[in-house]
């Protein structure tokens, strides 16, 4: 307990040194920039380099969150805004870029910051480290190093309050260094704690920044759904008209054809009897997969498990599914859940080039946890396409190359609109790993 | 035969009955619900079920619950599931007891009323019906496994028929060949992937599926 008291509290203090010599070096000196730069704007040169300086900022402050979430365990939240996706050229597109850098409030936000942090922040963090140093420092004293610094000509060392002229004000000077000690012991990790506390308070977006995060989010999941719903709609319209439709159409020509034929020519009507048949069994077909696509009826009938349970006996490599499930999922999310599965499933199979895969389904937090992993070759990743379909390189990149890229951001998407993440870990050479998290109830 | 029918859609109940009876068959009763089919079941002792998958009141697969359940209380009441998709999932449910006597089919094999029936005969006299998209889902499933490569392409046609639940005689003329010659391959596949001889044509179905369903 008390070696663990005092390892603790010396690493506090180191930290507390390194934040002081962060914030001592780097936030004076990139605050100095910044007003230099800014003063600069009026006389052209500050356009260009006001937004490089913030940049440095925002880095600077990037790095004291880390160290907050990783020294305290403090997540402060950074709400920048997003760049116009399609900045201009030129100097109206630097000016732009300058001035909406400058009305960006988490960037107002930085450049207090700074100021806080070479002032009370420095001053805080400082304290960790010092308490300790001058307490050592007192005990030197006491142990004789007042000697040299006391002499008759400049008078008593003045150990803080104590003035040390002998071994008896020495001893005092002593006890004082050992109580510092003991108050850094007792109080370093907790410095530490306030200069991050510090940070959060000036760096953290308001109630406002919050809610605009938020509002952005809500509207881009929004436009998503909303796209992917149209898409689907368009689709089964698509699939409907070419199919089923067009199948009942011709049955009932067929039917009429029989109807003239029947008496006339009834081995031909015969005939157009069995086409008709067929033509109907054909639609079935097509009507039965397209009710695969919208909504499969196992997953209506049983739930997620059992619905990827038997989407697992589907494929042709072998799957084991795990689901601990206590219950089920509200419609919607069961569905963007299936479907988000079956798009990795598929991944693994068509691109992956699994022999294995594993499906784990449980629900815990407020969450459906959802991990897909296979053995095959890895390389997948969100955005592009993967790295195995762009080395196979075969020009048929129609039908890999979009796949599984598209497919996994296509996932994210629509996990989107459920406040659901997903995020894939697959190395090249694999193993590929997808997990999918969704916040949501069990009934 | 008497039959039980469960099927919750009035056109298709309709159509089932008068299919069933225009075969010789005695409906005890048609019910449009789970609650119903159970009681029909339980009281009625038919010598074959004809049950659709999905049934009110919860609309989910009630149906296949309603028969698992009644197949337990009586171990072997023959039951014919039908169902506008077929899941293999569902299939393995129903031969779980591998008490024999069932039947997974979709319902479009009811437009091949010559088939349907002998379907609904071979469930009722203990036998198997399995529908050909389970048959080959299973089969796709294990197309990799080695000692199914050692099968000749005909071979595998008839153990796809076998799994389907057909006889010997069904499988001959069906391929067009002797009972013989159909005898000597399903001699020749239970040989290759090592499956215990059984005079018995339900057995052999059994035995033919849990090797397809198998890992």
């Amino acid at each position: 307990m008390g070696a663990m008291r005092v390892r603790t509290a010396l690493a506090a203090a180191v930290q507390g040194l390194a934040l002081a010599l962060l914030a001592l070096i780097g936030s004076v000196t990139l605050f100095v920039l910044t007003v230099v730069s800014i003063v600069l704007i009026p006389i052209g040169v500050g356009v260009f380099t006001t937004p490089a300086v913030l940049g440095l900022v925002r880095a600077h402050a990037g790095r004291r969150r880390l160290l907050a979430a990783r020294w305290a365990a403090l997540r402060i939240p950074a709400a920048y805004r997003p760049f116009p996706v399609d900045p201009r050229g030129g100097i109206t597109g630097r000016v732009e870029r300058c001035s909406l850098l400058l009305k960006d409030p988490a960037v107002r936000r930085d450049v207090q910051w700074l100021l806080v942090d070479m002032t009370a922040g420095a001053v805080v963090a400082v304290l960790a480290p010092g308490l300790i140093l001058h307490g050592v420092f007192g005990l030197l004293v006491a142990a004789g190093l007042w000697i040299p610094l006391a002499d008759a000509e400049n008078g008593p060392y003045w150990y803080a309050f104590v003035p040390v002229e002998g071994w008896g004000t020495g001893t005092l000077a002593g006890l004082l260094g050992l109580a510092l000690i003991a108050v850094a012991l007792w109080a370093n990790t907790a410095l530490v704690r306030t200069h991050f506390a510090l940070v959060g308070a000036v760096l953290r977006p308001g109630r406002e920044g919050e809610l605009e995060e938020r509002i952005g989010r809500l509207t881009e999941t929004r436009h998503d759904a909303l796209d992917t719903s149209a898409a689907e709609l368009r689709r089964i319209e698509r699939d409907l008209h070419d199919g089923a439709q067009a199948r009942l159409v011709a049955m009932g020509m067929n039917l009429g054809a029989i109807e003239a034929l029947v008496e006339k020519d009834p081995a031909r009507a015969k005939e157009l009897i069995a086409k008709a048949r067929e033509s109907s069994a054909e639609a079935l077909t097509e009507l039965r997969d397209l009710v695969r696509g919208i909504h499969p009826p196992v997953l209506a009938e049983r739930g997620l498990g059992d619905a990827v349970r038997a989407l697992a006996l589907r494929l042709p490599v072998r799957t084991e599914v795990d689901v601990e499930l206590a219950g089920r999922t509200g419609a919607p999310v069961e569905s963007a859940a299936y479907f988000a599965v079956s798009e990795a499933l598929t991944n693994a199979v068509k691109h992956a080039g699994a022999e294995r895969i594993w499906v784990d389904i449980t629900h815990a937090e407020g969450s459906l946890r959802i991990a897909v992993t296979d053995d095959g070759r890895g390389g997948a990743t969100v955005g592009g396409s993967s790295a195995s379909d762009s080395a196979s390189g075969d020009g048929s990149a129609s039908d890999s190359g979009s796949g599984s890229g598209t497919g996994l951001s296509g996932i994210e998407r629509r996990l989107g609109t459920f406040d659901g993440v997903l995020a894939v870990s697959s190395p090249a050479g694999g193993p590929t790993m997808v997990t999918m998290e969704i916040p949501c109830e069990l009934f | 035969m008497r039959v039980v029918l469960a099927e919750d859609l009035f056109l298709l109940r309709d159509g089932l009955v008068r299919l069933l009876e225009a075969y010789d068959f005695e409906i005890l009763a048609a019910v449009e619900s789970g609650p119903e089919l159970t009681e029909a079941l339980a009281e009625l002792k038919p010598d074959v079920a004809v049950v659709d998958v999905r049934l009110p009141p919860s609309h989910t697969d009630e149906g296949l619950q309603c028969a698992l359940a009644a197949r337990r209380a009586r171990p072997g009441l023959p039951v014919l599931v039908l169902s506008q998709h077929v899941e293999q999932l569902y299939a393995r449910e129903l031969l779980a007891d591998g008490n024999g006597g069932v039947g997974y089919l979709l319902k479009d094999r009811v437009f091949d009323a010559d088939q349907f029936i002998d379907a609904v005969r071979r469930v009722a006299g203990g036998g198997t019906a399995m529908d050909p998209q389970v048959i080959s889902q299973l089969l796709s499933r294990r197309s990799q496994d080695r000692p199914m490569g050692k099968l000749t392409p005909r071979e595998r046609e008839v153990m796809e028929l076998v799994a389907q639940g057909r006889s010997n005689a069904a499988i001959a003329e069906r391929l067009v060949v002797t009972e013989r010659a159909v005898a000597k391959h399903t001699s020749n596949i239970f040989g290759k992937l090592d499956l215990p001889v059984s005079d018995d044509d339900n057995r052999r179905v059994l035995a033919v599926l849990a090797y397809l369903d198998r890992g």
